[in-house]
């Protein structure tokens, strides 16, 4: 077990806490109990709707989010994401709806009498503060003995690998750090429901690979329900348990990532999510995913139940790992196809102008608008 | 790509002007050296120099009878603003209400500063600078003149309080009446500062003071006027040096024990005509403010401007 791990256990606030502290919960022996696989919603929203002025920011949206669940709101910018969550830390009152956090409703609540800790986007550390007096700032306010509390500061510190920086303040730290600073910040408070707000928007690509592993590490460890917005489909599908795509102040579609992507729901969430290619044969629209899609070589056989299409490679465009075609049908669509690069040497430039069959499996595409979105998951 | 191509400079096309620029271009430090001559000139030869002069002058005395300056080193001017117990008490004096002034405006400012900056819609905001800054265009001496008024004997205060009942507060001409005029002519002076502080403070850390469990008022205390003290201190700067150099003020609506340093500096100039003891006064304030000045470097007043 490494030091972080250690620390992150020690931090573990759902550990200690469950059935002894609660009188109300039914000893697990009982008849009556629940079943144990039955979470309870961490967060509960229903029919909350916010504008401003004439724009109407968060349409309606109902939503439950189970306690240590990873959950992420996905959307464009102006998809009300980030409206809805600082509706629900409190920064903003919804003009009409409710917002339970851990069964209890905060909806008239101020952030500070929430249950709830974000990071913030910008992480809006305490300039005037260590990073120590940050991180302990939320302990301080509490009334949490000094002891207790620079203990606990340690700890956190050392789950964020930033042992011994604590001393410091936030302007002496590279961007990476901050944002660790500001994940430990909100952490070490324990709270029913952590809220980030791109979190890793201002990190570079690698640095952003790393911090999605590592966030979703110490999620893992710690316990606490994440609701994280993104407008990134990549981070939302790297590491959420569920997520609901939004789009003009509503949820578009609620699910895991395997499904949103798999078999998205609305044409929007197709096109949002990976590149999708939309067709319309006999009166039915259906989304196929480029790697779903087979270039048949010079010759080559479908496989029995493959439906195969006739067009022309219009462009080629090599991405590394895998090269991209643009491919024209000769009933009119333009598809594209992507084929894993495994051959060290690209012969795939080859191809362009040149006619192809492509092939796929009817089980792979998604046939659109069959399917409502789900409610309130 | 295109945007990367519409920015693209156009070429100078010869001629002297572009010349000239490709000359600054290449010689990196005729820049600053033609932007910084004039100023810098004009500092060391009127600002530096009329200091200079001063203090040398602190160290000559006068003829008593002829009261011609008399060049020789000395430090009589000194030991005698030292010894003599009523310099003292007109020093602690003008320390003393600059130090009060300073405070009340500090009190005062704050709040108002915080509305402007965090509360009012841009309208209002717009209008409540207009009402720090206008008073700053009418003449000082209009501005104390018309304290006179409200203050003196028969004048709008004790009206008002006679007119509901209340005895007079006999404060005009007194250390209090300066106290309250100094209080209002350099208030603009603090509110601008501590408005630019806490301007700039961005909201996200007031919430993200909230999401950690602060109440308002907490916030306060521990983000707000922790980030608005460099203003405070550079607002009291320009409210204690006004203060510690004013003579009018004094002469004004002070009484007969209201003497500040300037009001001496002033008298020793004009009729006395002892200059090197002039000089030697007024190197009193200048080195209180240099020592309130490193006070509020080592406070780091300095990094907020």
């Amino acid at each position: 077990m490494t030091e972080a791990e250690r620390a992150a256990q020690e931090l573990s606030p759902k550990m200690g806490r469950m059935g002894a502290e609660d009188p109300s919960k039914v000893p697990p022996s009982a008849p009556q109990a629940e079943p144990p696989k039955q979470k309870k919603p961490a967060l509960r929203i229903q029919g909350v709707r916010k504008s401003y002025g004439q724009v109407v920011a968060v349409a309606g949206v109902d939503l439950v989010v189970d306690e240590g669940e990873f959950f992420t709101l996905l959307g464009p910018s102006g998809s009300g994401k980030t409206t809805l969550l600082r509706l629900i830390a409190g920064f903003e009152r919804p003009d009409v709806g409710r917002i339970e956090l851990g069964g209890r409703d905060v909806t008239n609540l101020p952030p500070y009498a929430r249950d709830t800790n974000t990071v913030f986007q910008d992480y809006a550390l305490f300039p005037h503060m260590s990073v120590a007096q940050n991180i302990g700032y939320g302990l301080r306010i509490k009334g949490a003995p000094r002891q207790v509390r620079e203990r606990r500061v340690q700890r956190a510190l050392e789950m964020v690998r930033l042992g011994g920086l604590g001393h410091r303040r936030p302007n002496q730290l590279s961007g990476g750090q901050r944002q660790r600073v500001a994940l430990a910040r909100a952490v070490i408070n324990e709270p029913e429901v952590l809220l980030l707000d791109e979190p890793l928007g201002a990190l570079d690509l690698k640095l952003r690979q790393e911090m999605q592993i590592e966030l979703k590490q110490i999620q893992k460890e710690v316990g606490i329900t994440f609701v994280y917005v993104t407008h990134d489909q990549e981070e939302a599908l790297t590491m959420s348990d569920r997520m609901a795509v939004m789009s003009n102040g509503q949820i578009e579609q609620i699910g895991p990532p395997v499904e949103v992507y798999e078999q998205p729901a609305t044409e929007f969430v197709a096109g949002f999510i990976g590149i999708s290619n939309v067709l319309l044969r006999d009166g039915v629209r259906f989304v196929i995913r480029p790697e779903k899609i087979r270039m048949l070589a010079a010759g080559e056989q479908a496989e029995p139940g493959m439906t195969v299409e006739r067009g022309q490679v219009e462009e080629v465009i090599y991405i590394g790992v895998s090269t991209r075609y643009l491919v024209r049908l000769d009933r009119g669509e333009q598809l594209v196809a992507v084929r894993q690069n495994m051959d060290a040497l690209g012969d795939a430039q080859k191809f362009e102008g040149r006619p192809v069959r492509l092939a796929w499996t009817p089980d792979q595409t998604y046939v659109l608008g069959q399917r409502e979105v789900k409610e309130a998951r | 790509m295109s945007s990367v191509e519409t920015v693209r400079r156009p070429r100078p096309k010869g001629g002297g002007a572009a010349g000239a620029q490709s000359l600054f271009w290449r010689v990196s430090w005729l820049r600053p050296l033609v932007l910084l001559t004039p100023p810098v000139g004009w500092f060391v030869v009127i600002y530096l120099a009329a200091l200079v002069t001063l203090l040398i002058t602190a160290f000559w005395t006068i003829d008593p009878f002829t009261t011609q300056i008399v060049q020789s080193w000395n430090l009589d001017n000194f030991r005698i603003i030292i010894t003599d117990s009523t310099y003292w008490s007109i020093i602690g004096r003008t320390v003393g209400i600059a130090t009060l002034v300073t405070a009340t405006d500090a009190v005062l400012a704050f709040p108002f500063a915080y509305f402007m900056a965090r509360v009012a819609t841009r309208r209002v905001q717009t209008l409540l600078f207009a009402a720090v800054l206008l008073p700053l265009w009418a003449s000082y001496l209009a501005r104390v003149y018309a304290w006179i008024l409200i203050l003196n004997h028969s004048g709008v205060l004790n009206w008002s309080l006679q007119s509901i009942g209340l005895p007079p507060a006999n404060i005009g001409y007194t250390n209090t009446a300066m106290w309250l005029v100094f209080s209002y002519i350099w208030l603009p002076f603090m509110i601008i500062p501590v408005y630019a502080a806490l301007e700039r403070v961005p909201e996200s850390l007031m919430e993200a003071s909230a999401d950690l469990g602060a109440r308002r008022w907490q916030t306060l205390r521990d983000v707000v006027l922790p980030l608005a003290a460099p203003g405070v201190v550079a607002g009291s700067i320009f409210t204690f040096s006004l203060t510690l150099g004013d003579y009018i003020t004094p002469i004004l609506v002070g009484g007969a024990s209201s003497t500040f340093i300037g009001n001496v500096v002033y008298a020793n100039v004009g009729i006395a005509n002892n200059i090197p003891f002039a000089a030697a006064l007024s190197m009193v304030p200048l080195g209180i403010m240099a020592v309130y000045l490193f006070i509020a470097y080592r406070l780091g007043a300095f990094e907020a401007l």
